[in-house]
């Protein structure tokens, strides 16, 4: 067993034992047999028995056959003999970008909005390392996608050859799986692996690094594939025990949160748990990931947990008696400190992977099942509970989270500079554009108060990096859902900071006519950063300046930006002209829209819980928080 | 900390053994002895890895483990419910002054010399990780010029076998 990108190797431990290579699989090995039991993946169209062709056209024929249908991708050296039958194939539409991450993130995007396989495609050395920001972050926030990189020839990988990197090595970490491919008969395989990989059990990543020698070697393709996995068993169906046990603990707690995460809105999940949070009558957390798991206008919904959630959100996780967490983690940023999140509460922990339950808090009740049936069994089971004994009674828990309510809602202050005030901006979005409309945002300030401040009714209308928190995110990862989602409107919501790094993807979508709208939330600053300077750096700005908004020398002009790109390009710069430039982007769907909204530089995103601190000690707004120990 | 003892059945393919080990190193676990070898189904190698950590986040890189997609069973094995042997090769300093009181320690540990030359000798000895620091301590005094050990391998006691069932996987989808 040695390390990654040796063609053919050893064992090393068995070199004695083992006289013969493994043959390599013929077509004949790989096809179907009646086994019930084992996997395959979909064929979508009638089976192809064994077809002379190249590796190259292999790949091409085994992506169209796992059904994808777009690939984001840019060629280069090793890649190259794909791209060449890639150009025939009718099925496929490939999306050239202008940099590689921008391909990764818009697979991202595309998978997120469509709940598809999203594809994206590089060469070998940079153009595979180039990935590794979208791989990390689809792995973050469990993305299916699959990611197909050339590789050196076989026989000059290990050598530092022209664009080689050990990109299997690299992503070993960040990938759900990945898979070095030199033979070509493997190829159909492999691939049928991949997809079925990224997209069953907690979806993520799949690597698929092909030689360039496997590419232009003959080889005979055939469809359906039968899969080789036999340590790849994810549990989907949960135990009929644990649902009993959950259910008898969430008929019976005063106080409890349904604590709802992104794996719902993966599993789509999100019409069973609404009858779930009906029946049960508990007050629901979307966290970051979650955010239109279930609508914004449900009268339970408390709205996001966490660093800069709602007050009555962080508040209930609290003083909950029992958090039933379904496709959550307990992630740093929605427990701040772990020793003193929800100290009095029992925990329900339901989720598709075991490594999640009880990784940052001890559980109670572990649930291991896909959420759509895990929900699905707990809604039966809650109401044969209530039958039996009753509705608990949770009216005093309202009363207290009403009261939350009134005192701490969302809000924010007009900033005192005379300029925009950026919430402002996205809540007129959120109105104009409203719920049917994708938003997908970059991360900083602006992805806060697009969580907070826009009004989520449907899954995937909200896209964003949660986990990894990679700026440059929104642009591609928009362009990749406009695809996805054509008759969308798709908005991206982007900082200066974050569009200055991926921005270049305008040209794909202007090019290829994805018009999507960005809604620039230019505060001429690394927000976030700046925030955190203002409150624990003593005001010291340092390196946060970015000179684009108002008042600066404008490097570079985002509405001259804009026209370059062939976009249309507004500026904004006072509440009055704010909706007439929404509306007016909304008009235009011929080409994609800039409008640079110019915000202050000083406002805040608030609530907060400051890292590493309880989330008792939330501030509503500077120096503002809560008094517990009245409503208690 | 405590000592565990884990057998970990995978598929034999380039990298497993990175990724393994990868995740031991992710979480700065110190592993103890890492034995790698082959078993009775030509796809299947058999880890045995044994490491020095508490329970919980032991349980905790177990399930890392096991979502690794070539991993195909983890087996914890207690010491008292398993056999641990090790090997250990040593070369002692011996010459023709303090050869008979080499000899009698290896005759003492049911060791075996396995080379000899004017002034050394090779020992070839196996036994539980105890039983090898007491032949290596009783040997120190004589200079101890060179050790290699294999890491420990186990197997559970008894006529159950781990690999039954993962061999039944892998036949079921080869």
């Amino acid at each position: 067993m040695a390390q990654g990108p040796t063609p053919a190797p050893p064992r090393p431990a068995a070199q004695a034992a083992v006289a013969a290579p493994k043959p390599a699989p013929t077509p004949a090995s790989v096809a179907p047999r009646p086994d019930a039991r084992r996997a395959q993946v979909r064929p979508t169209t009638a089976a192809t028995p064994g077809e002379e062709m190249t590796g190259a056209q292999s790949i091409v024929r085994s992506l169209e056959e796992a059904g994808a249908e777009v690939v984001f991708g840019i060629p280069g050296g090793a890649i190259l003999p794909t791209y060449d039958p890639l150009m025939d194939s009718t099925r496929l539409r490939h999306i050239l970008v202008r940099h590689e991450q921008g391909g990764g993130h818009a697979a991202q995007g595309y998978a997120h909005a469509t709940g598809k396989v999203g594809v994206t495609m590089a060469t070998s050395g940079p153009g595979a390392t180039n990935l590794v920001t979208p791989i990390a972050d689809a792995n973050m926030d469990s993305i299916p996608m699959v990611a197909i990189t050339g590789q050196v020839a076989a026989g000059a990988i290990g050598t530092d050859a022209f664009q080689e990197a050990d990109i299997v090595g690299i992503t070993l970490p960040i990938t759900k799986h990945n898979f070095l491919v030199t033979d070509p008969d493997e190829i159909p395989r492999t691939i049928a692996e991949a997809f079925h990989i990224a997209s069953t059990g907690r979806p993520g990543p799949v690597l698929v690094d092909i030689a360039k020698s496997a590419m232009q070697s003959p080889t005979t393709f055939s469809w359906p594939q039968e899969l080789h996995l036999p340590g790849y068993h994810p549990v989907t169906k949960p135990h009929s025990k644990q649902i009993k046990e959950a259910a008898r603990l969430l008929a019976s707690a005063r106080r409890p949160v349904l604590y709802v995460g992104g794996g719902v809105v993966r599993a789509n999940a999100s019409d069973a748990l609404r009858r779930l949070v009906d029946l049960s009558g508990a007050p629901v957390v979307t966290t970051l990931m979650a955010r239109g798991a279930v609508p914004d206008t449900h009268p339970q919904n408390l709205g996001m947990p966490g660093m800069h959630g709602t007050v009555p959100a962080v508040a209930a996780l609290q003083k909950a008696d029992l958090i039933v967490a379904l496709g959550a983690r307990f992630d740093d940023r929605v427990t701040g400190k772990l020793s003193s999140f929800a100290p009095h509460a029992a925990i329900v922990h339901a989720d598709i992977d075991p490594a999640e339950i009880g990784k940052n808090r001890d559980v109670d009740v572990p649930i291991v099942g896909d959420l759509h049936e895990v929900i699905t069994d707990l809604v039966p089971e809650l109401e044969r509970v209530h039958a039996a004994k009753g509705k608990p009674d949770v009216a005093a828990w309202w009363h207290q989270i009403d009261d939350w309510r009134e005192t701490y809602p969302l809000g924010y202050t007009e900033p005192d500079d005379g300029h925009l005030a950026p919430q402002h901006v996205i809540s007129r979005l959120g109105e104009l554009a409203g719920p049917e409309a994708l938003y997908v945002a970059g991360v900083g300030q602006h992805q806060m108060w697009a969580a907070q401040f826009i009004r989520y009714e449907h899954p995937r209308t909200w896209l964003n990096s949660g986990g990894l928190g990679t700026m440059g995110f929104s642009i591609p990862a928009a362009m990749g859902a406009k695809v996805g989602r054509p008759d969308a409107t798709v908005w991206a919501i982007d900082g200066d900071g974050c569009f200055q790094m991926t921005n270049q993807e305008l040209a794909t979508c202007t090019i290829n006519e994805i018009p999507i709208k960005v809604a620039l939330i230019n505060n001429s600053s690394l927000g976030m950063v700046r925030q955190w300077q203002t409150l624990f750096y003593d005001k010291r700005y340092s390196n946060t300046d970015l000179h684009t908004g108002h008042g600066t020398a404008r490097v570079p002009d985002f509405v001259k930006l804009a026209d370059a790109y062939g976009c249309a390009g507004i500026r904004v710069e006072s509440a009055s002209e704010v909706d007439a430039a929404i509306k007016r982007a909304m008009e235009i769907d011929d080409r994609p829209v800039v409008v640079d909204f110019n915000v202050s530089r000083d406002a805040m995103v608030w609530p907060m819980v400051a890292a590493g601190v309880s989330n008792d000690d939330i501030q509503y707004a500077r120096g503002i928080s809560p008094a517990w120990d009245r409503e208690d | 900390m405590s000592r565990h003892t884990l057998s970990v059945l995978v598929e034999n393919k380039p990298g497993v053994l990175t990724r393994v080990a990868g995740l031991f190193a992710r979480r700065a676990f110190n592993i103890h002895s890492l034995a790698v070898g082959p078993t009775e189904h030509d796809d299947i190698s058999r880890i045995t890895v044994v490491v020095d950590v508490e329970d919980r986040p032991l349980e905790h890189v177990t399930k890392q483990l096991n979502k690794l997609v070539n991993v195909i069973k983890i087996v914890e094995l207690d010491q008292s419910a398993s056999v641990q042997r090790e090997l250990l090769l040593v070369k002692v300093r011996a010459d023709g002054a303090t050869r008979t009181g080499v000899l009698e320690v290896v005759n003492l540990f049911r060791a075996k010399v396995v080379d000899v030359v004017p002034d050394a000798v090779t020992i070839e000895a196996t036994g539980t990780d105890e039983k090898l620091d007491a032949l290596l301590g009783a040997l120190e005094p004589y200079g101890v010029r060179e050790i290699v050990k294999s890491g420990t391998v186990a197997v559970g006691r008894g006529s159950r076998s781990i690999t039954d069932r993962a061999l039944e996987r892998v036949v079921r989808s080869a």
